[in-house]
């Protein structure tokens, strides 16, 4: 019995495909499996090849494998363009009506299975899914029950009697591959699961429950890739909570009116992929200068313009660390789990509003749109933190006097009141301003105005600024991330151990303002740092380099062909670079 | 007893002497107090320009921000609390240029705000460029050889977007621009407010004078209808866009946040932000 499966479906886009991994994967997660899913998929909306690649484990798993064993082809393409991840004792399942062709090269074995038939003889070549769904349970030796639930839950509205076709496909489906495998029936049968329920969701679902449970009720929002799911989520959610999602005219009105909401006193927040971002700049600026709390969540996907809109890529972070003209502070937060990306999001809110300042959830294509296995989440885990906001009443204050909004702190926190308040009226400007809110262009003002705003970055209450994964006091190599490639350096870290190179692994969660004292010594205490990020020019190598210096130690280690790092494909590269003469 | 003296503060204008955005000051002023609200209760959100700096001479709660982003600041602020009156302000660079995105989309949206612009038919803080709102052949810096773009006409755009309440006023005829504020901001929905406004340094065209003798007051014509759109259109286009008063409104169509599935009634800045666990666990079914 297996420890791990890799399964992977393909066809054209529009044809079935997403409901075929969608309905593989909801039963296995009901198992208690831990799943990791990755979506391929083109910028068209009907025709291109897609594919939807699913890990299955009994234990945690954060990253699809190189390697695949079950392949499921609705088309020639789907076996031409991924045959070569198949192992020597992997399976393809391909559809008759196709007539497909195995590849020469392909070491796998071919079945091919009369899909589109079986279904058609059932009333409708749309259950072809369902038969494919069934020949992959016996493959796995799974009872067709175990896809009752989800079964019901897609077709119940449509009646007993389509449920009970859907499932009469998946019983078929299994019986006809049975015939075919004959000693391989249950080749790939997996170890049980613990049973346990979790979350299967994208890192965008994970991000917009925890913007929810952060208690934001108005997101203001344009749509782009790999975003929109975060609005489309919340404007079925905010409406029970008495808010809603605006869909704005631009990413500038988005970001505007999320600073509007926040002047307001609710908590507001925009989400956008880098095209957007771009957009937001000079509103990032009005929310630092003017001190009002500002989430924006910046999913990445491959740059610079257009780019790579479907694809994953970690080249915004220097935009994000250093956009917008002059001088904000302003924090910088990349979850790289769906557990993280929840509570990271609560976070985001907590410190835009205790520091009066903006705040990036930088996410990437792979953690926002892949779609994984996730602990449930804790309620009591969830905090709400509103610093310096004073709802209450406030202080009769002399006749025209303004409340001192911007008033110079020793933490450069400022007491914060909101529209509506009885003697709290104060201006705000991006123009820089007096402890009141009034423009001031008087030298020792504005140093003390900026000294105040910077100050605040030294109070970011944040939790676990960087995941640690540090087993040896002395490391050959550190390896290092943000976001998603996570994944990928936790699965190699015991291989290499395993061989011997003593490895550490550093993830980093707070970008900025950067935990430079804890990377130090995580930094000592390596020979070589090996920085694992999804871009051409190594942003994060840069950053590290210059919060740290270390540049004889820093290596950068980067992909930017849009696909996200393979276990196997980064443990060869790491090694490549610690026998070309580091180490 | 509220009176627009509560609505002053101490801070002296920055604005030329004779600047016509004094007057809108006054008006908004004279309006708030009309209302009978309090200096508290008002916010005046301005973008950047000359009148942009109006949010700071008023004494209530006023946000500048940046420029041409007046409106979705506005909006958002509304959003978080509905008991709040709203107004939005700036030139007609802010408004009709860099910002006409949001003008037409903030009409078409109809939050409950107002939204006056001091139109000057020119950029007055970066010193007389042409604006949206300059004639065709004004000789600005920016234009030596006449401006060769015909005039934006913010009437009949606002009324072809779809406009609740359009209306234009004349800054130096204060009476009849606090009235329309006032109507403005008692309108249930998006009421745009175009005034001119002159600028006394850099647009030598039009000028008080050539306004007064250019403008046909709407209350003049006899019969006018200001809830028929098509009345409203022909009569703007008739005059070439200068007539003041109330061009149109719509009382009937519900503003945004009428039309908000779910929006709380309590303004959303006074409600429990915490979800209940009962919320958590049933949101994380759907997931399971
Ligand atoms: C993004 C941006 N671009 C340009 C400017 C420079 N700028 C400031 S005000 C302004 C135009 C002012 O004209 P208007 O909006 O008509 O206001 P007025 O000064 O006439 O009242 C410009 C171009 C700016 N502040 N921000
Ligand atoms: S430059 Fe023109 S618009 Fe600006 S304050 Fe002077 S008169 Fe008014
Ligand atoms: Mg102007």
């Amino acid at each position: 019995m297996l420890h791990q499966l890799s399964w992977k479906v393909g066809g054209q886009q529009g044809e079935g495909i997403e409901s075929t991994g969608e309905i593989f994967s909801t039963a296995m997660n009901r198992l208690g499996y831990h799943l990791y899913g990755y979506r391929h998929f083109s910028s068209r909306i009907k025709g291109g090849h897609t594919n939807n690649k699913i890990n299955v484990r009994t234990s945690v798993v954060h990253t699809i494998p190189d390697d695949l064993d079950i392949l499921v082809a609705f088309d020639q393409e789907t076996i031409d363009v991924n045959y070569k991840e198949l192992t020597s004792e992997g399976v393809i399942l391909a559809d008759a009506k196709f007539k497909p062709v195995k590849p020469e090269d392909c070491p796998a074995t071919l079945y091919v299975v009369p899909f589109t038939e079986v279904a058609a003889e059932l009333g409708t070549t749309l259950m072809k899914n369902m038969v494919a769904i069934g020949a992959t349970a016996a493959l796995l030796n799974l009872e067709d029950e175990v896809f009752q639930s989800v079964v019901d839950e897609i077709f119940g509205r449509k009646g007993e009697t389509v449920v009970q076709k859907n499932m009469t496909a998946i019983a078929q489906g299994h019986e006809l591959m049975n015939g075919m495998l004959g000693d391989n029936i249950g080749k790939f049968e997996l170890e049980p699961a613990d049973g346990k329920h979790r979350l299967f969701m994208i890192g965008n679902e994970a991000i917009a429950l925890g913007a929810l449970a952060a208690g934001t009720r108005i997101m203001a929002a344009y749509p782009i890739t790999p975003a929109s799911e975060i609005m489309e989520y919340l404007i079925k959610k905010l409406p029970k909570f008495g808010g809603t999602v605006i869909q704005t005219e631009d990413e500038i009105a988005a970001a505007t009116m999320a600073i509007g909401a926040n002047y307001g006193g609710i908590r507001s927040f925009t989400a956008s992929a880098g095209p957007g971002l771009s957009l937001m700049m000079e509103a990032i600026g009005l929310s630092g200068m003017t001190e009002q709390p500002l989430v924006i969540v910046d999913t990445q996907r491959g740059g610079p313009s257009t780019g790579l809109p479907t694809k994953q890529e970690q080249s915004d972070l220097m935009a994000m660390l250093y956009g917008t003209h002059g001088e904000i502070p302003k924090v910088v937060i990349a979850p790289s789990t769906g557990e993280e990306a929840f509570y990271d999001t609560i976070q985001a809110f907590n410190i835009a509003e205790e520091l009066q300042l903006p705040v990036i959830l930088l996410s990437d294509l792979q953690l926002s749109l892949g779609k994984q296995t996730v602990e449930p989440f804790d309620y009591s885990k969830i905090e709400i933190r509103r610093g310096k906001l004073e709802l209450g009443e406030l202080p009769e204050a002399e006749d025209k006097a303004y409340f001192k909004r911007f008033e110079v702190t020793e933490d450069g926190v400022s007491t914060r009141v909101v529209p509506g308040q009885k003697h709290g009226i104060h201006h705000v400007t991006g123009v820089e301003h007096d402890e009141t809110g009034k423009p001031s262009e008087a030298a020792g003002n504005r140093k003390a105005q900026m000294d105040k705003r910077f100050r605040k970055l030294d109070h970011v209450n944040f939790n676990m600024p960087v995941f640690k994964n540090t087993p040896h006091e002395e490391a050959d190599v550190l390896l290092v991330g943000f976001n998603s490639t996570k994944g990928a350096i936790e699965e190699i870290q015991p291989m290499l151990n395993e061989e011997g190179i003593k490895t550490n692994h550093a993830h980093i969660r707070l970008i900025h303002p950067f935990p430079a004292v804890e990377m130090k010594e995580l930094i000592d205490n390596a020979k070589k740092v090996i920085v694992v990020e999804n871009n051409a020019t190594g942003q994060l190598a840069n950053v590290m380099k210059m919060n740290i210096g270390a540049h004889d130690k820093i290596i950068s280690l980067v992909k930017y062909d849009g696909t996200p790092f393979l276990p196997k494909e980064l443990l060869g590269r790491v090694k490549e670079l610690l026998t070309d003469g580091n180490i | 007893m509220v009176t627009f003296k509560d609505f002053r503060n101490n801070v002296k204008p920055n604005w030329c002497p004779g600047c016509g955005d004094f007057s809108v000051q006054a008006a908004i002023q004279r309006a708030a107090a009309n209302l009978e609200i309090q200096p508290h209760e008002l916010a005046v959100i301005s973008g950047i320009g000359c009148s942009g700096r109006i949010s700071g001479y008023i004494n209530s709660y006023g946000l500048h921000g940046i420029h041409g982003r007046a409106l979705p600041i506005a909006q958002g602020l509304k959003m978080a609390n509905r008991n709040l009156k709203v107004i939005a302000s700036g030139g007609d660079g802010d408004g009709f240029a860099i910002g006409m995105g949001h003008t037409i989309h903030s009409i078409r949206r109809n939050v409950d705000i107002t939204y006056i612009v001091m139109d000057n038919q020119i950029y007055g803080l970066t010193k007389g460029q042409t604006s949206p709102r300059s004639a065709a052949g004004f000789v600005t810096k920016s234009t030596p050889g006449g401006a060769i773009e015909p005039s934006l006409k913010p009437l009949e755009v606002a009324l072809s977007a779809g406009a609740t309440f359009v209306a234009q006023s004349f800054s130096t005829d204060l009476k009849e621009l606090t009235a329309i504020i006032e109507a403005g901001m008692n309108h249930n929905g998006f009421a745009f407010i175009n005034v001119f406004s002159p600028c006394v340094t850099y647009n030598k065209i039009n000028t008080y004078d050539w306004f007064k003798e250019n403008i046909t007051k709407l209350s003049s014509i006899e019969g006018y209808d200001s809830t028929n759109r098509a009345q409203a259109m022909a009569t703007v286009m008739e005059h070439e866009g200068l007539v003041t008063g109330i061009i149109y409104q719509d009382e009937e169509t519900p503003s945004y946040q009428n039309l908000v599935n779910g929006y709380s009634e309590e303004p959303l800045n006074q409600q429990e932000m915490m979800i209940e666990e009962k919320d958590l666990q049933e949101l994380m079914k759907e997931f399971m």
